[in-house]
């Protein structure tokens, strides 16, 4: 079974005890500095942000066919069972197909290292596997942000929404955005005007699909465009050999002709 | 003569000398402080033109080679070793301007054994990678022979069937895979150039310009080693452009046709303006031209035919990698000095070892037989016939 993350925006207090948790569980640095910053970045995988007094949190959505993982030239990024998309800095060669195939724009990279990694929100993988929460969902005092079995999570964000309507827009966000992800948001207010996509605008299909249809052609490409070089090849120039062959018996008729005569 | 010869060393110094100084800020300071991409721009100049334009302009190889030992047009033989030369030169700077773009440069052998097959990049790295290898077998004659070493030529003519086939089949893959790259944002790329076609867009364009940039080197080569130009050769390319152009516009407009597209491409926009150039010439200007018997029959006409096609699918690679995800963004980029400055560097280093080469190796044919036209005034006639006689092979 799969984890994944559930935020409830109309609970959120905007404490931000997430982001330092976050940094601190990825060795980052936190101080009110990067508190103050409010855009995600290669040294802050979480950000809460504000707009009329309502909270939105923005993370990796950890996707169920994530974009990420499909484009890796390396199979730097994949997708683990138990629900965290997670990064293997060994294997990465610093191409950055993932940031720009990545619908939410999630990898932010080291721009200023010598050595530059990907880095973004892996969900905690260590954690996961030990059966432990994410340190956010952990250190959530209200429990806005809650960590549980992906299905259990889909059921109780839909009997939030049913059991008060008023306060929430019918919606799930990240329920089949892109295919369905990891993280699920429910709120007042939409989404979108806190930097999300559109659901419209990256639809319901994987993103892998995209490549997918061409890709999976190849294979039957190769064979088949090999033998048709080759026969145009072949043909080309067996019209060439008959050519010569025809000129020379000409010749030689030539040659029978002018010996008759003589 | 002479000036103008220094005019063109002292620039290639300064080109090479700002080009080694960017290098330093790239490898010592990181792309961060030699290029202008962020995280919301991850992929800038050195992917929009160094891959992108890179992989297309060098696509001359594939085109001459895939005609004179594919389809046996014999009369383009004399274009084949400078479009092999070409097409190498620029798939080994490819690689090494791949060096300065990727984060990690010398872990680039990972490609060869952590291997994703469902990544659209995986396949262009394997491709090129492999095409390369070919393109230097296809080469290697040429030093053999300055050598005079006949054993290793007859050794590559006989495998010459398989190289030549690998390599069209190689082509054909990461041509139109760099044009799959883009089909994973169908959010990011503007509507203008995402399209499930870019695959086959990519591919065709890559045609027309293999055929334009040979005319263009053949040109200017002759200019600058003062060589005769043989028309013949030229107007016989510019005619298969012409189809080429004629097929890659119908596609165009068959796209925004059936995507509903064409009442916007009209109306005036940031991307619009972009647009209407590439489309202007790439298309408009070289179909026009070429479209005057009077332009396919003169050198000066076909070159700057030539010049205008490659010229707007340059733009066209831009306008998908670059331009095609500013609306996106919501910010421009624009390339900061020093990669400007690399990618100079790279394009003149490729000139530079383009005629060393020339001089060096028998990458033009000796001129066994004497021409008796000169330039321009070869028979118009001549051509058809030429080409029918060779038809009935």
């Amino acid at each position: 079974m799969s984890k994944a993350l559930l935020y409830d925006a109309t609970i959120c207090i905007g404490c931000k005890q997430c982001e330092g948790a976050c940094a601190q569980q990825n060795k980052l640095p936190y101080d009110d500095k990067v508190a103050a910053e409010s855009v995600q970045s290669e040294h802050k995988f979480t950000v809460v942000l504000t707009k009329d007094d309502k909270f939105m949190r923005r993370l990796c959505m950890n996707c169920e066919q994530p974009a990420c993982a499909s484009v890796c030239p390396v199979g730097a990024m994949h997708k683990t069972k138990a629900g965290p998309v997670v990064y293997d800095v060994w294997k990465c060669i610093g191409c950055r197909y993932c940031m720009v195939a990545c619908a939410f724009s999630q990898p932010k990279y080291e721009w200023q290292s010598l050595n530059p990694r990907v880095r973004k929100c892996v969900m905690c993988p260590d954690r996961v596997l030990a059966g432990k929460q994410t340190a956010c969902a952990e250190i959530c005092p209200t429990g806005a942000t809650k960590f549980g079995e992906r299905d259990d999570l889909i059921k109780e964000a839909q009997d939030r929404i049913r059991q008060n309507p008023s306060t929430y827009l019918p919606r799930i966000y990240g329920l089949n955005e892109v295919g369905g992800t990891s993280v699920f948001i429910i709120a007042s207010k939409n989404v979108e005007e806190y930097g999300y996509p559109a659901s419209a605008k990256i639809g319901d299909t994987p993103m892998p699909e995209y490549t997918g249809q061409v890709m999976e052609r190849i294979p039957d490409f190769i064979p088949v465009w090999t033998l048709v070089l080759g026969g145009i090849y072949w043909v080309s120039h067996r019209r060439e050999e008959v050519a010569a062959a025809e000129a020379q018996e000409k010749a030689e008729e030539k040659e029978k002709k002018n010996g008759g005569a003589r | 003569m002479k000036l103008k010869l220094s005019f063109w060393r002292v620039l290639f110094i300064i080109i090479m000398g700002l080009g080694l100084y960017s290098t330093v800020i790239r490898f010592f300071y990181g792309l961060g402080a030699a290029t202008n991409m962020s995280d919301q721009f991850p992929w800038g100049l050195w992917i929009g033109f160094d891959l992108l334009c890179g992989v297309m302009l060098a696509a001359g190889g594939f085109c001459i080679v895939g005609a004179v030992y594919l389809f046996n047009v014999e009369s383009l033989h004399s274009v084949v070793r400078p479009a092999v030369l070409t097409a190498f030169l620029g798939y080994v700077l490819f690689i090494v301007g791949l060096l300065f773009d990727l984060g990690r440069p010398w872990f680039i052998w990972h490609q060869l054994i952590y291997m994703n097959p469902r990544s659209v990049m995986f396949e262009v790295g394997i491709c090129v990678m492999s095409y390369t290898t070919v393109l230097f077998f296809e080469f290697l004659p040429n030093v053999f022979e300055r050598f005079h070493m006949h054993t290793p030529i007859k050794w590559i003519k006989k495998v010459y069937p398989v190289l030549i086939i690998m390599g069209i089949l190689l082509s054909t893959l990461h041509q139109s895979s760099l044009g799959s790259l883009y089909l994973i944002m169908p959010s990011k790329l503007h509507p203008f150039w995402y399209t499930p076609a870019l695959p086959f867009f990519f591919f065709g364009s890559a045609i027309a310009v293999g055929l334009a940039m040979t005319i263009f080197e053949s040109t200017q080569s002759a200019k600058a080693f003062g060589r005769q130009l043989e028309l013949s050769v030229l107007v016989q390319l510019g005619g298969a452009l012409l189809v080429a152009l004629w097929v890659n516009a119908l596609l165009r407009f068959e796209d925004y046709f059936h995507r509903g597209m064409l009442g916007q491409i009209i109306k005036p926009s940031y991307e619009a303006y972009f647009l209407w150039l590439e489309l202007v010439l790439a298309f408009v200007i070289p179909i026009t031209m070429l479209s005057f018997k009077k332009v396919r029959l003169s050198p000066v006409g076909l070159y700057l035919a030539s010049i205008s096609t490659v010229l707007g699918f340059i733009t066209n690679r831009l306008n998908v990698s670059l331009i095609g995800f500013e609306t996106y963004v919501g910010h421009h980029y624009v390339p900061k000095w020093t990669e400007f400055c690399v990618t100079l560097m790279i394009v003149a280093a490729g000139f530079a070892l383009f005629g060393l080469a020339v001089k060096y190796l028998p990458i033009f044919p000796e001129e066994k037989y004497p021409r008796k036209q000169h330039l321009g005034i070869e028979p118009a006639p001549a051509v058809p016939a030429a080409v029918l006689s060779h038809a009935g092979d």
